[in-house]
Protein backbone atom coordinates (compact mmCIF):
# COMPACT_ATOMS: atom_id res chain seq x y z
CA UNK A 1 0.00 0.00 0.00
CA UNK A 2 2.79 2.52 0.56
CA UNK A 3 3.11 3.35 -3.22
CA UNK A 4 -0.51 4.66 -2.70
CA UNK A 5 -0.18 8.53 -1.70
CA UNK A 6 -2.80 10.30 0.01
CA UNK A 7 -5.63 10.35 -1.20
CA UNK A 8 -7.73 13.65 -2.77
CA UNK A 9 -9.14 16.25 -0.10
CA UNK A 10 -12.73 14.66 0.27
CA UNK A 11 -15.64 16.90 -0.58
CA UNK A 12 -17.79 18.52 1.56
CA UNK A 13 -20.71 16.35 0.68
CA UNK A 14 -18.22 13.73 1.09
CA UNK A 15 -17.13 14.63 4.47
CA UNK A 16 -20.72 14.56 5.41
CA UNK A 17 -21.95 10.86 4.71
CA UNK A 18 -18.14 9.45 5.60
CA UNK A 19 -18.89 11.01 9.33
CA UNK A 20 -22.58 9.15 8.71
CA UNK A 21 -20.95 6.08 8.42
CA UNK A 22 -18.43 6.50 11.37
CA UNK A 23 -21.36 7.68 13.57
CA UNK A 24 -24.02 5.12 13.09
CA UNK A 25 -21.02 2.03 13.43
CA UNK A 26 -19.89 2.30 16.94
CA UNK A 27 -21.14 0.61 19.63
CA UNK A 28 -19.60 1.78 22.80
CA UNK A 29 -16.90 4.00 21.52
CA UNK A 30 -16.94 5.69 18.19
CA UNK A 31 -12.94 6.92 18.04
CA UNK A 32 -11.67 3.42 17.03
CA UNK A 33 -14.11 3.52 13.66
CA UNK A 34 -13.23 7.26 12.71
CA UNK A 35 -9.34 6.06 13.28
CA UNK A 36 -9.93 3.54 10.65
CA UNK A 37 -12.25 5.33 8.20
CA UNK A 38 -9.45 8.64 8.21
CA UNK A 39 -6.28 6.69 8.31
CA UNK A 40 -6.85 3.03 6.58
CA UNK A 41 -9.47 3.44 4.48
CA UNK A 42 -9.77 7.21 2.90
CA UNK A 43 -6.66 8.53 4.12
CA UNK A 44 -7.26 11.82 4.74
CA UNK A 45 -4.78 11.31 7.81
CA UNK A 46 -1.99 9.51 8.19
CA UNK A 47 -0.84 7.66 11.48
CA UNK A 48 0.84 11.19 12.99
CA UNK A 49 -1.64 13.55 11.80
CA UNK A 50 -4.45 11.78 13.18
CA UNK A 51 -2.69 11.14 16.96
CA UNK A 52 -1.80 14.98 16.57
CA UNK A 53 -5.83 15.69 15.48
CA UNK A 54 -6.22 13.34 18.78
CA UNK A 55 -4.46 15.00 21.30
CA UNK A 56 -5.90 18.43 20.48
CA UNK A 57 -9.25 16.57 20.59
CA UNK A 58 -8.42 15.51 24.39
CA UNK A 59 -7.00 18.94 25.43
CA UNK A 60 -10.10 20.63 24.62
CA UNK A 61 -13.31 20.29 26.21
CA UNK A 62 -16.17 18.50 25.00
CA UNK A 63 -16.91 14.79 23.43
CA UNK A 64 -13.32 13.95 21.58
CA UNK A 65 -15.63 12.38 18.83
CA UNK A 66 -17.15 15.40 18.16
CA UNK A 67 -14.20 17.44 18.22
CA UNK A 68 -12.66 15.11 15.79
CA UNK A 69 -14.98 15.55 13.13
CA UNK A 70 -14.78 19.20 13.36
CA UNK A 71 -11.45 19.26 13.20
CA UNK A 72 -11.15 17.61 10.31
CA UNK A 73 -14.21 19.08 8.81
CA UNK A 74 -12.42 22.14 9.39
CA UNK A 75 -8.73 21.12 8.07
CA UNK A 76 -10.63 20.43 4.80
CA UNK A 77 -13.40 23.09 4.52
CA UNK A 78 -13.37 25.37 7.20
CA UNK A 79 -16.54 26.17 8.68
CA UNK A 80 -19.27 24.61 5.86
CA UNK A 81 -16.51 21.13 5.83
CA UNK A 82 -16.62 21.66 10.11
CA UNK A 83 -20.49 22.14 10.09
CA UNK A 84 -20.94 18.68 7.45
CA UNK A 85 -18.84 16.43 9.69
CA UNK A 86 -20.37 17.53 12.94
CA UNK A 87 -24.17 16.73 10.97
CA UNK A 88 -22.83 13.66 9.76
CA UNK A 89 -21.71 11.93 12.63
CA UNK A 90 -24.73 12.89 14.91
CA UNK A 91 -27.54 12.72 12.93
CA UNK A 92 -28.10 8.75 12.40
CA UNK A 93 -27.46 8.02 16.09
CA UNK A 94 -29.75 10.89 16.98
CA UNK A 95 -32.35 9.41 15.32
CA UNK A 96 -31.25 6.11 16.50
CA UNK A 97 -31.49 6.58 19.95
CA UNK A 98 -34.56 8.32 20.44
CA UNK A 99 -36.05 6.12 18.44
CA UNK A 100 -34.96 3.65 21.16
CA UNK A 101 -36.26 5.80 23.94
CA UNK A 102 -39.40 6.10 22.06
CA UNK A 103 -40.15 2.35 22.44
CA UNK A 104 -38.59 1.94 25.95
CA UNK A 105 -40.88 4.64 26.88
CA UNK A 106 -43.79 1.93 25.50
CA UNK A 107 -42.61 -1.32 26.91
CA UNK A 108 -40.07 0.22 29.77
CA UNK A 109 -42.35 -0.69 32.05
CA UNK A 110 -43.08 -4.17 31.38
CA UNK A 111 -41.58 -6.33 34.11
CA UNK A 112 -39.31 -8.53 31.36
CA UNK A 113 -38.03 -5.66 29.97
CA UNK A 114 -37.50 -3.46 33.37
CA UNK A 115 -35.83 -6.31 34.63
CA UNK A 116 -33.40 -6.63 31.91
CA UNK A 117 -32.61 -3.22 32.07
CA UNK A 118 -31.40 -3.43 35.48
CA UNK A 119 -29.12 -5.89 34.44
CA UNK A 120 -27.59 -3.81 31.41
CA UNK A 121 -27.92 -0.68 33.77
CA UNK A 122 -25.70 -2.48 36.33
CA UNK A 123 -23.07 -3.45 33.69
CA UNK A 124 -23.18 -0.18 31.96
CA UNK A 125 -21.71 0.70 35.41
CA UNK A 126 -19.26 -0.96 35.58
CA UNK A 127 -17.55 -0.38 32.09
CA UNK A 128 -17.52 2.90 33.22
CA UNK A 129 -15.78 1.64 36.89
CA UNK A 130 -13.27 -0.40 35.02
CA UNK A 131 -12.91 2.84 32.33
CA UNK A 132 -11.35 4.55 35.10
CA UNK A 133 -9.39 2.44 36.88
CA UNK A 134 -7.89 1.71 33.58
CA UNK A 135 -6.92 5.33 32.82
CA UNK A 136 -5.79 5.32 36.86
CA UNK A 137 -3.75 2.54 36.09
CA UNK A 138 -1.91 4.17 33.25
CA UNK A 139 1.97 5.20 33.55
CA UNK A 140 1.22 9.05 33.60
CA UNK A 141 -0.56 8.93 36.85
CA UNK A 142 2.29 7.19 38.46
CA UNK A 143 3.39 10.25 40.35
CA UNK A 144 2.70 12.52 43.10
CA UNK A 145 0.40 14.70 40.44
CA UNK A 146 -2.12 11.55 41.31
CA UNK A 147 -3.27 13.65 44.49
CA UNK A 148 -5.11 15.74 42.19
CA UNK A 149 -7.19 12.50 40.64
CA UNK A 150 -7.89 11.44 44.81
CA UNK A 151 -8.96 15.00 44.96
CA UNK A 152 -11.65 15.00 42.03
CA UNK A 153 -12.90 11.94 43.53
CA UNK A 154 -13.33 13.14 46.84
CA UNK A 155 -14.51 16.69 46.17
CA UNK A 156 -17.13 15.60 43.01
CA UNK A 157 -17.84 11.78 44.08
CA UNK A 158 -18.19 12.45 47.99
CA UNK A 159 -18.75 16.38 48.96
CA UNK A 160 -20.64 16.62 45.60
CA UNK A 161 -19.48 19.88 44.98
CA UNK A 162 -20.54 21.30 41.53
CA UNK A 163 -18.09 20.57 39.01
CA UNK A 164 -17.48 24.45 37.96
CA UNK A 165 -16.13 25.56 41.33
CA UNK A 166 -13.95 22.72 41.58
CA UNK A 167 -12.36 22.89 38.19
CA UNK A 168 -12.19 26.37 39.30
CA UNK A 169 -10.19 25.41 41.71
CA UNK A 170 -8.20 22.14 40.41
CA UNK A 171 -7.36 22.62 37.29
CA UNK A 172 -5.38 25.82 37.56
CA UNK A 173 -3.80 24.31 40.94
CA UNK A 174 -3.03 21.32 38.59
CA UNK A 175 -1.63 22.73 35.60
CA UNK A 176 0.62 24.81 38.02
CA UNK A 177 1.45 21.81 39.46
CA UNK A 178 2.42 20.11 36.43
CA UNK A 179 4.63 23.30 35.38
CA UNK A 180 6.39 23.03 38.37
CA UNK A 181 7.74 19.27 38.06
CA UNK A 182 8.23 20.33 34.43
CA UNK A 183 11.15 22.75 34.78
CA UNK B 1 -38.55 29.00 25.02
CA UNK B 2 -40.31 27.33 28.43
CA UNK B 3 -38.69 26.88 31.25
CA UNK B 4 -36.99 23.68 30.98
CA UNK B 5 -36.03 24.72 27.74
CA UNK B 6 -33.77 27.34 28.82
CA UNK B 7 -32.73 25.50 31.85
CA UNK B 8 -31.18 22.81 29.34
CA UNK B 9 -29.53 25.11 27.29
CA UNK B 10 -28.15 26.94 29.95
CA UNK B 11 -27.20 24.01 32.14
CA UNK B 12 -25.71 21.99 29.41
CA UNK B 13 -23.87 24.60 27.61
CA UNK B 14 -21.70 25.15 30.82
CA UNK B 15 -21.28 21.21 30.62
CA UNK B 16 -19.85 21.56 27.35
CA UNK B 17 -17.08 23.46 28.20
CA UNK B 18 -16.48 21.40 31.15
CA UNK B 19 -16.13 18.15 29.81
CA UNK B 20 -12.45 17.81 29.34
CA UNK B 21 -11.94 14.03 28.41
CA UNK B 22 -15.81 13.82 27.11
CA UNK B 23 -18.69 12.85 28.24
CA UNK B 24 -18.20 10.86 31.04
CA UNK B 25 -16.11 13.51 33.33
CA UNK B 26 -19.42 15.63 33.10
CA UNK B 27 -21.88 12.56 34.17
CA UNK B 28 -21.77 13.19 38.27
CA UNK B 29 -22.46 17.22 37.13
CA UNK B 30 -25.15 16.09 34.56
CA UNK B 31 -26.59 13.54 37.27
CA UNK B 32 -26.43 16.45 39.87
CA UNK B 33 -27.99 18.90 37.75
CA UNK B 34 -31.12 16.45 36.03
CA UNK B 35 -32.26 14.79 39.47
CA UNK B 36 -30.68 16.55 42.63
CA UNK B 37 -30.90 20.11 41.85
CA UNK B 38 -34.07 20.06 38.97
CA UNK B 39 -35.47 16.87 39.68
CA UNK B 40 -36.46 15.92 36.03
CA UNK B 41 -35.91 12.30 37.39
CA UNK B 42 -34.87 9.93 39.33
CA UNK B 43 -31.26 8.50 39.87
CA UNK B 44 -32.44 4.79 38.69
CA UNK B 45 -34.06 6.26 35.56
CA UNK B 46 -30.89 8.73 34.80
CA UNK B 47 -28.89 5.15 34.80
CA UNK B 48 -31.45 3.79 32.33
CA UNK B 49 -31.04 6.40 30.00
CA UNK B 50 -27.65 6.03 30.51
CA UNK B 51 -27.15 2.57 29.98
CA UNK B 52 -29.61 2.72 27.10
CA UNK B 53 -27.18 5.17 25.16
CA UNK B 54 -24.02 3.19 25.72
CA UNK B 55 -26.50 0.35 24.06
CA UNK B 56 -27.17 2.32 21.79
CA UNK B 57 -24.94 2.63 18.10
CA UNK B 58 -23.21 6.38 18.02
CA UNK B 59 -21.34 8.65 20.36
CA UNK B 60 -22.22 8.27 24.03
CA UNK B 61 -22.48 11.92 24.12
CA UNK B 62 -26.26 11.11 23.05
CA UNK B 63 -27.11 10.49 26.41
CA UNK B 64 -27.90 14.08 26.42
CA UNK B 65 -30.39 13.83 23.75
CA UNK B 66 -32.32 11.32 26.03
CA UNK B 67 -32.81 13.28 28.90
CA UNK B 68 -33.36 16.25 26.94
CA UNK B 69 -35.94 14.37 25.46
CA UNK B 70 -37.36 13.04 28.54
CA UNK B 71 -37.45 16.59 30.01
CA UNK B 72 -38.92 18.25 27.31
CA UNK B 73 -40.12 16.02 24.20
CA UNK B 74 -38.11 16.62 20.77
CA UNK B 75 -37.44 19.73 21.36
CA UNK B 76 -35.32 19.19 24.40
CA UNK B 77 -33.53 16.78 22.65
CA UNK B 78 -32.56 18.79 20.32
CA UNK B 79 -31.50 22.01 22.48
CA UNK B 80 -29.53 19.54 24.76
CA UNK B 81 -28.02 18.16 22.36
CA UNK B 82 -27.07 21.58 20.86
CA UNK B 83 -25.95 22.82 24.28
CA UNK B 84 -23.83 20.20 24.93
CA UNK B 85 -21.91 20.04 21.40
CA UNK B 86 -22.20 23.57 20.46
CA UNK B 87 -19.83 25.59 22.30
CA UNK B 88 -16.87 23.00 22.74
CA UNK B 89 -17.53 22.52 18.72
CA UNK B 90 -17.08 26.62 18.43
CA UNK B 91 -13.92 26.30 20.40
CA UNK B 92 -12.51 23.47 18.79
CA UNK B 93 -13.02 24.87 15.06
CA UNK B 94 -11.20 28.05 16.35
CA UNK B 95 -8.71 26.14 17.66
CA UNK B 96 -8.12 23.99 15.27
CA UNK B 97 -7.79 26.88 12.58
CA UNK B 98 -5.02 28.17 14.39
CA UNK B 99 -2.93 25.31 15.96
CA UNK B 100 -0.07 24.32 14.17
CA UNK B 101 1.13 27.35 15.55
CA UNK B 102 1.54 25.57 18.53
CA UNK B 103 2.87 22.72 17.23
CA UNK B 104 4.99 20.79 19.91
CA UNK B 105 4.79 23.58 22.18
CA UNK B 106 5.47 22.70 26.08
CA UNK B 107 2.74 24.52 27.34
CA UNK B 108 0.60 21.85 25.52
CA UNK B 109 2.11 18.88 27.41
CA UNK B 110 2.17 20.53 30.82
CA UNK B 111 -1.42 21.55 30.47
CA UNK B 112 -2.19 17.59 29.06
CA UNK B 113 -0.32 16.43 32.19
CA UNK B 114 -2.10 19.12 34.55
CA UNK B 115 -5.54 17.90 33.36
CA UNK B 116 -5.87 14.30 33.08
CA UNK B 117 -5.09 13.53 37.22
CA UNK B 118 -8.27 15.26 37.19
CA UNK B 119 -9.80 13.78 34.66
CA UNK B 120 -9.19 10.36 35.68
CA UNK B 121 -10.93 11.61 39.24
CA UNK B 122 -13.45 13.06 37.40
CA UNK B 123 -14.89 9.41 35.85
CA UNK B 124 -13.99 7.67 38.73
CA UNK B 125 -16.84 9.61 40.36
CA UNK B 126 -18.76 9.51 37.35
CA UNK B 127 -18.37 5.36 37.77
CA UNK B 128 -18.92 5.60 41.39
CA UNK B 129 -22.46 7.37 41.04
CA UNK B 130 -23.83 6.27 38.18
CA UNK B 131 -23.00 2.69 40.32
CA UNK B 132 -25.10 4.07 43.06
CA UNK B 133 -27.62 4.78 40.78
CA UNK B 134 -28.22 1.88 39.03
CA UNK B 135 -27.52 -0.78 41.74
CA UNK B 136 -30.27 -1.56 43.94
CA UNK B 137 -29.56 -5.36 44.76
CA UNK B 138 -26.64 -7.64 45.58
CA UNK B 139 -27.41 -9.15 42.13
CA UNK B 140 -26.94 -5.46 40.92
CA UNK B 141 -23.73 -5.14 42.29
CA UNK B 142 -22.41 -8.75 41.58
CA UNK B 143 -22.90 -7.66 37.79
CA UNK B 144 -20.91 -4.47 37.74
CA UNK B 145 -18.62 -5.57 39.74
CA UNK B 146 -17.96 -8.78 37.28
CA UNK B 147 -17.95 -6.85 34.47
CA UNK B 148 -15.24 -4.17 36.03
CA UNK B 149 -12.93 -7.29 36.65
CA UNK B 150 -14.00 -8.65 32.98
CA UNK B 151 -13.67 -5.43 31.01
CA UNK B 152 -10.11 -4.74 33.19
CA UNK B 153 -8.87 -8.94 32.59
CA UNK B 154 -9.81 -9.60 28.75
CA UNK B 155 -10.36 -7.36 25.68
CA UNK B 156 -13.86 -8.60 25.27
CA UNK B 157 -16.54 -6.15 23.41
CA UNK B 158 -18.45 -4.13 26.24
CA UNK B 159 -22.07 -5.12 24.42
CA UNK B 160 -21.18 -8.78 25.24
CA UNK B 161 -21.20 -7.55 28.61
CA UNK B 162 -24.33 -5.16 28.48
CA UNK B 163 -25.88 -8.72 26.70
CA UNK B 164 -24.94 -10.37 29.73
CA UNK B 165 -26.34 -8.22 32.07
CA UNK B 166 -29.59 -7.84 30.05
CA UNK B 167 -29.68 -11.73 30.32
CA UNK B 168 -29.31 -11.92 34.34
CA UNK B 169 -31.72 -9.48 34.49
CA UNK B 170 -34.13 -11.34 32.87
CA UNK B 171 -33.48 -14.12 34.89
CA UNK B 172 -34.53 -12.18 37.64
CA UNK B 173 -31.09 -12.35 39.42
CA UNK B 174 -30.52 -8.67 39.40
Amino acid sequence: MSETGPADAPSVAELFLRFTQVGASGFGGVMPWARRMLVEERRWLNADEFSEVLSLCQVLPGPNIVNMAVSVGTRFHGAPGAIAAFLGLLCAPFAIILLLGALFTHYGELPAISAAFRGISAAAAGLIVAMGLKMAASRRLRSPMAVFALAAFVGIALVRLPLGVFLLMAAPASIAAAAWRSR
Amino acid sequence: MSDALSQLAIDFSLLSLFAFGGVITVLPEMHRTVVEVHGWMSGAEFARLFALAQASPGPNILVVSLIGWKVAGLAGAVVATAAVCAPSSILTYAVSRIWQRFRGARWRSVVEDGLIPVTVGLMLSGGYLITLAADHSFGAFAVTATTVAVVMSTRIHPLWLMAAGGLLGLAGWV
